[in-house]
């Protein structure tokens, strides 16, 4: 093996049941770099990294790694580990139910008996020494979900990998918790250990990166130095087409619209979970609330559509005062809210396309009035063809469709109940650029028949495309309100950061 | 009848391998049978003591024996898809409504048929108010079912016992000898016809309302019902009720049957093998998508099994040894790991095969 | 009606785990009614012989209990244990009363010897089965130890239709053996002529203790005692963080296996009979206490000392029900059902009020950091 280099994957092919998911990839990764692994949704990069770890088996290529001579099978994630291969994944992978030092030493422990002591010894100086604020004894559960994924990646530190593989591990971090993350990434990599970071976040990557991988549809299209590729032209390699449509999206007719008739307000609105505040939204017109994780504006929206238990505050709706405290009331009211966590509360994994499309418009007819097969065969045709979702048939699970697949169905699920005002929490996270814009689109397009739109991204850039009005939050109350010429990256920044102004101009 | 759902079931099986193991089970048994003793399926006319002809027959014991078991297969079919647990207090529940019809029937002088409606009418009430205190403490305080109908099942039969005030009273009228055995003038055995009824019960509530849609959305992802604007305390509490009228008529059937009722007996171990109908008949215990056919299936496998066994003259008491190899080598039939493993097989040798039995054709 | 969670900054920080919580809980539910046991019906609850008497007649389930809390532990469940103790009981027996295999010439002693290696071989053979069938095909716990009791109960009677009995007639120098009493003297108390009677403990029960006792070090030092509890935590997880997962779920039930054949051995100690009908319902009992202890169904979270006082709670109750003059036959079993709904009804709301949802662990919880 060349010298410097941690590890080879030549000529992987992976085969799924009518699925090529991975073609002929090669994959090369050097001691001490960050090494970007980048490509949409399907283009094999999950696949490619439960290759690298065991998970899956792969069909033809070979693998090598430093340190181990010929090529190496690798059978299942602790096999990975042995060879120095760790995985830190986007989902939490420790057990919530255990203590923070034993998650750190769990499975990889030598011998029958737990040196209780020992271990919490060693992690207690762990943590310290990569500032990670846990406890120990503290059970893993109690943690905040930075917290675990730092523990995670304390773990794969503590086993002295030589390939430290990060699966989107910023998607629930907010931007002061991705700065820990990235000098902990650092200061890993002048260490000598080579990481492979998997992400959607274009930024983070030009932040932290060294080189950079391209896959599209399970074919491996380049390898890049970070400084020799443009952002753009990244984009275009994973899109495989130069992108059309980032310019600014007409947002126009929106603008115009806030300032007209109200089609939703609320006065001291509070929710087990959200602090009292005021919200208006006119018809016709697309806001958003930002701020950073945690700041309050999830829990905001909940609140407005009662997905959380409602505690006070007066709602209006189309000038008539109305009682919200449970969802189904919301939904009467002409309120749709697609949730910020697709899996936890949006799709329900096992049914059908046509089933998760008709969902909520069935809950609005009623136990006693269920739609008959033909009506749903219908519905659920002209909102596949209509959002153009690529699945099978209708009556393919829902779980088996990628991320943007799914999200567009739940998309459809609330379309079909024809709001009248759309809440879209983070309905682009996790997907890819085109199925992004395609979003970002309908919102306007909807806006401009007249349907009122509150939306919420963790991408600034995304939210300033798109919204006309924005509502900023921190510290779970509204600190500032932007809009018109105001709406500028520097100005929200400064008004999350909290620069003290109302408005700022 | 078998024999035709056999030939129309390889395309529709492809869409519905839930539906297999029941089936091969129950084609494992016809075969079984048919090698051994090809009477096994007789069915015959004979005159009952009151003189009118009924049918007789393995296959009508079977139907017949396994009234019950279907009646509560079907309603822990969809406490099991709503809540992703069973409820192991079937017997139990069906103790006490079969006391209380008892209670009801005794408190009477002459028994007419409108005090036997009466009685099934608080029977049912009865069960449905148990059914609901099982559903409350699974859906409210989100305990797990089989703990939550744990309580009943420890204390189910004692209470059923203590609305008898400590007696195993007997029922002597011909309504209820018709309930449990045959109405006069009617060949077929009335529990099968309770069974039909209430499929046909069930059958005219999924068309008429949403349960079917609501029981699987709550099974598989209770939060994102609830953002859907379904209610899953209500709908986990009306399947444990429906449950609750489920244990009523077996409860009813296995009084009238004996026209006695024991506490201690009745129904003796029944939720065992309804969890085990539901099972078979491919439904994940786990909750989610469920299929009602493949639970009824199942049930009668189940008793399909149990007849065969007596008819080849194994005691009673050493069914269940029987059994339980069978229910194994049904349940590793269709474990993941050996459906996979033959789904390879399968792979591999499928080329050559189909270029065989073309030549062979 | 969901429960309220209140600040959810204040549960954070927890230096006493559920788990654990929930055991304190039980612990002084037990003391508080054995407690209310000596100051209000007295009697023999003044007796130290009482405690033991419990252990005498429960020393089985605490056993089978300690099964169960592993199986639960890891996210399973096994309902064969209670027939797997009735069938050890029964062979046992036969073999004692040499029906089973010739025996001449063997002394007592080894007999009995023999007769536990018996009870352990069928245990471990039943763990072994049914642990590849769950762990290796994936096959759900219930079915298999449900298809696992009727085989064990089915045997039963294969074995003998007739019950079985040890009899001083017959075989004085095995019962010598087994129904051997350890007596304490200074724990002892008066009879009705006032001779002081020693307390007096069976063989059955020091097996119990030292089992409890081993299952807890066990599940708190050693290294599958920890991957019992990171399996049931969250398998996909423990799959990721290296264990061996099937291996892990196999073990479980080989344990729990092995302990019913050790719980039947004692038991048949206890009752020196065979039955068909014996340890009826025991696999109930036996999960009520992991419950009652702090045992959760779900997964990860569990320890067997709970389940002890579990086992105590559950006979202490009969106790106090016939002690307070409720003798018709059916007041013991609906009081023990209304406690275990107390019990269950304690534990949600318990766990609810300390903002930890049981089927919602935190981590799942997005955006409140």
């Amino acid at each position: 093996m060349e010298d410097g280099i941690v590890l080879t994957m030549r000529g992987i092919c992976k085969n799924f049941p009518g699925v090529r998911a991975l073609q002929n990839v090669d994959f090369t990764l050097r001691k001490g770099e960050i090494h970007a692994l980048m490509g949409e949704n399907g283009a094999g990069k999950s696949t490619l990294i439960k290759v690298l770890t065991g998970v899956y088996d792969k069909d033809a290529g070979e693998i090598h790694v430093d340190g181990i001579d010929g090529a190496v099978t690798i059978r299942s994630p602790q096999d990975a580990q042995d060879k120095g291969i760790s995985t830190v994944y986007q989902e939490i992978t420790l057990c919530p139910n255990l203590s923070v030092a034993e998650n750190m030493y769990i499975g990889r422990q030598k011998g029958m008996r737990v040196q209780w002591k020992e271990m919490e010894k060693k992690t207690g100086k762990l943590l310290e020494s990569l500032s990670i604020p846990a406890r120990p004894k503290q059970q893993l559960g109690s943690c905040s979900l930075a917290v675990q994924q730092m523990v995670a990646i304390a773990r794969a530190v503590d086993a002295e990998c030589k390939v430290l593989i990060l699966d989107e591990p910023t998607s629930s971090l907010d931007d002061k918790e991705v700065e820990m993350l990235f000098s902990l990434m650092r200061d890993l990599r002048s260490r000598g250990v080579g990481i492979i970071f998997v992400t959607h976040f274009l930024e983070q990557v030009y932040a932290v990166s060294d080189r950079i991988t391209v896959l599209r549809n399970g074919e491996l299209v380049g390898e890049y130095e970070v400084q020799n590729l443009p952002q753009v032209e990244l984009v275009s390699k994973m899109m495989g087409k130069e992108l059309e449509g980032l310019s600014d999206l007409d947002k126009a007719a929106s603008a115009n619209a806030s300032s007209g008739e109200a089609y939703y307000e609320a006065e001291g609105l509070s929710s087990s979970e959200a602090k009292p505040f005021d919200f208006r939204i006119a018809k016709g017109e697309v806001n958003g609330f930002t701020g950073l994780l945690g700041s309050g504006r999830s829990e905001s929206v909940r609140a407005i559509f009662a997905a959380d238990r409602v505690t006070g505050g007066k709602v209006t709706v189309d000038g008539k005062v109305k009682n919200i405290t449970k969802p189904i009331q919301a939904m009467k009211a002409g309120i749709g809210y697609l949730p910020e966590d697709r899996k936890r509360d949006g799709i329900i994994a096992d049914l059908s396309v046509r089933e998760n499309i008709i969902l909520a418009l069935q809950v609005m007819k009623g136990f006693f009035h269920p739609l008959n097969r033909k009506e749903t065969e219908e519905f659920a045709d002209e909102y596949i063809k209509a959002l153009e979702i690529k699945t099978a048939n209708q009556d393919t699970p829902i779980k088996s469709l990628s991320g943007g697949n799914q999200q567009k169905v739940i998309l459809a699920r609330w379309l079909l109940t024809h709001p009248n005002y759309l809440i879209l929490d983070e309905p682009t996270r996790g997907i890819d650029v085109g199925t992004k814009t395609e979003i970002q689109r309908l919102v306007l397009k909807l806006a401009e028949e007249g349907m009122s739109v509150t939306f919420i991204s963790s991408e600034i850039e995304e939210m300033l495309r798109t919204c006309s009005r924005l509502i900023v939050m921190r510290d779970r109350k509204i600190v500032g309100e932007l809009k018109g010429k105001e709406l500028t990256q520097s100005n929200v920044m400064y008004t999350i950061a909290g620069g003290g102004k109302e408005n700022a101009c | 009848m078998p024999a035709n759902k056999k030939k129309s079931s390889s395309g529709f099986m492809q869409k519905n391998s839930q539906l297999l193991i029941p089936l091969v089970a129950i084609l494992i048994l016809i075969i079984f049978n048919l090698i051994r003793d090809p009477s096994f399926f007789s069915i015959g006319m004979v005159t009952n003591n009151d003189g009118y002809p009924v049918l007789q027959g393995n296959l009508i014991s079977i139907f017949n024996g396994a009234s019950e078991l279907v009646i509560l297969a079907m309603g822990m079919t969809l406490v099991t898809a709503a809540s992703g647990g069973q409820d192991i207090s079937v017997g139990a529940l069906a103790a006490i409504a079969g006391s209380a019809l008892v209670k009801v029937l005794k408190s009477t002088e002459v028994i007419t048929p409108w005090t036997v409606a009466l009685g099934i009418l608080a029977c049912c009430a009865v069960a449905m108010l148990f059914g609901a205190f099982n559903g409350t403490i699974v859906s409210v305080f989100r305990i797990q079912p089989m703990i939550a109908t744990l309580i009943l099942f420890t204390c189910g039969r004692s209470i059923a016992y203590w609305i008898n005030g400590g007696a195993t009273p007997t029922v002597s009228s011909p309504i209820i000898t018709a309930i449990g055995s045959f109405i006069p003038g009617c060949p077929v055995p009335t529990p099968i016809l309770i069974v039909i009824f209430m499929g046909i019960v069930l059958g005219v509530l999924f068309k008429t309302t949403t349960l079917g849609l609501y029981v699987q959305t709550v099974g598989i992802n209770q939060g994102a019902a609830k953002l859907n604007g379904i209610n899953p305390v209500a709908v986990k509490l009306l399947t444990f009720v429906i449950l609750g009228v489920c244990c009523a008529m077996a409860g009813t059937i296995g009084m009238s049957r004996l026209s006695l009722i024991n506490h201690e007996t009745l129904l003796l171990n029944v939720e065992m093998d309804a969890i085990l109908a539901v099972a078979i008949g491919g439904n994940n215990l786990g909750g989610g998508k469920f299929n009602l056919v493949g639970s009824i299936m199942g049930a009668y496998a189940i008793q399909a099994l149990t007849i065969t066994l007596y008819a080849m003259k194994v005691p009673s008491t050493d069914v269940k040894a029987y059994k339980a190899i069978v229910i194994i080598l049904l349940v590793v039939l269709g474990s993941p790991v050996v459906k996979e493993a033959f789904r390879k097989l399968k792979n591999q040798i499928s080329a050559g095969r189909f270029l065989k039995e073309k030549g062979a054709a | 009606m969901t429960v309220n969670t209140k600040a959810i900054g204040q549960v954070r920080r927890e230096k006493i785990s559920n788990a654990n919580l929930l055991m304190y809980i039980s612990i002084g539910i037990f003391a508080a009614m054995y407690l209310a046991g000596i100051l209000i019906w007295g009697g023999g609850f003044r007796k130290p012989q009482q405690i033991f008497d419990i252990l005498n007649n429960y020393a089985y389930l605490i056993i089978i209990g300690c099964a169960l809390t592993i199986v639960m532990i890891t996210g399973g469940i096994d309902i064969s244990v209670a027939g797997i103790v009735a069938l050890v009981s029964m062979v046992d027996v036969m073999f004692l009363k040499g029906r089973l295999l010739p025996a001449e010439g063997m002394s007592d002693g080894v007999k009995v010897a023999l007769a536990a290696c018996i009870a352990i071989g069928i245990g471990l053979a039943f763990g072994a089965v049914q642990g590849a069938l769950v762990a290796y095909l994936d096959i759900q716990p219930f079915i298999i130890s449900l298809a696992g009791m009727f085989f064990a109960r089915g045997m039963i009677t294969i074995v003998s239709v007739e019950p079985m009995q040890l009899t001083v007639q017959e075989e004085p120098g095995i019962l010598d053996i087994i129904q051997h009493r350890i007596e304490i003297g200074f724990l002892g108390s008066p009879n009705k002529k006032g001779v002081m009677i020693p307390a007096r403990i069976e063989i059955g029960v020091i097996i119990a203790i030292a089992i409890l006792f081993i299952i807890a070090v066990m599940l708190r030092k050693s290294r599958i005692g920890r991957n019992f509890y990171a399996v049931g935590g969250n398998r996909q997880s423990a799959l990721m963080l290296g264990i061996n997962v099937k291996r892990t779920r196999f073990t479980a039930h080989l344990f729990s296996g092995l302990l019913a054949g050790i719980a039947g051995f004692v038991f048949m100690m206890h009752n020196v009979s065979g039955n068909a009908t014996n340890a009826t319902a025991g696999e109930m009992d036996a999960i009520a206490s992991s419950i009652i202890g702090g045992t959760l169904l779900s997964g990860g979270v569990g320890n067997v000392i709970g389940t002890f006082f579990g086992v105590m709670i559950l006979a202490t109750i009969k106790l106090i029900v016939t002690a307070s003059g409720l003798t018709k036959p059916w007041w013991q079993t609906i009081t023990s059902g209304a406690m275990l709904a107390l019990f269950i009804l304690l534990q949600s709301v318990v766990l609810a009020n300390r903002g930890k949802k049981v089927k919602l662990p935190g981590w799942m919880k997005l955006g409140k950091g």
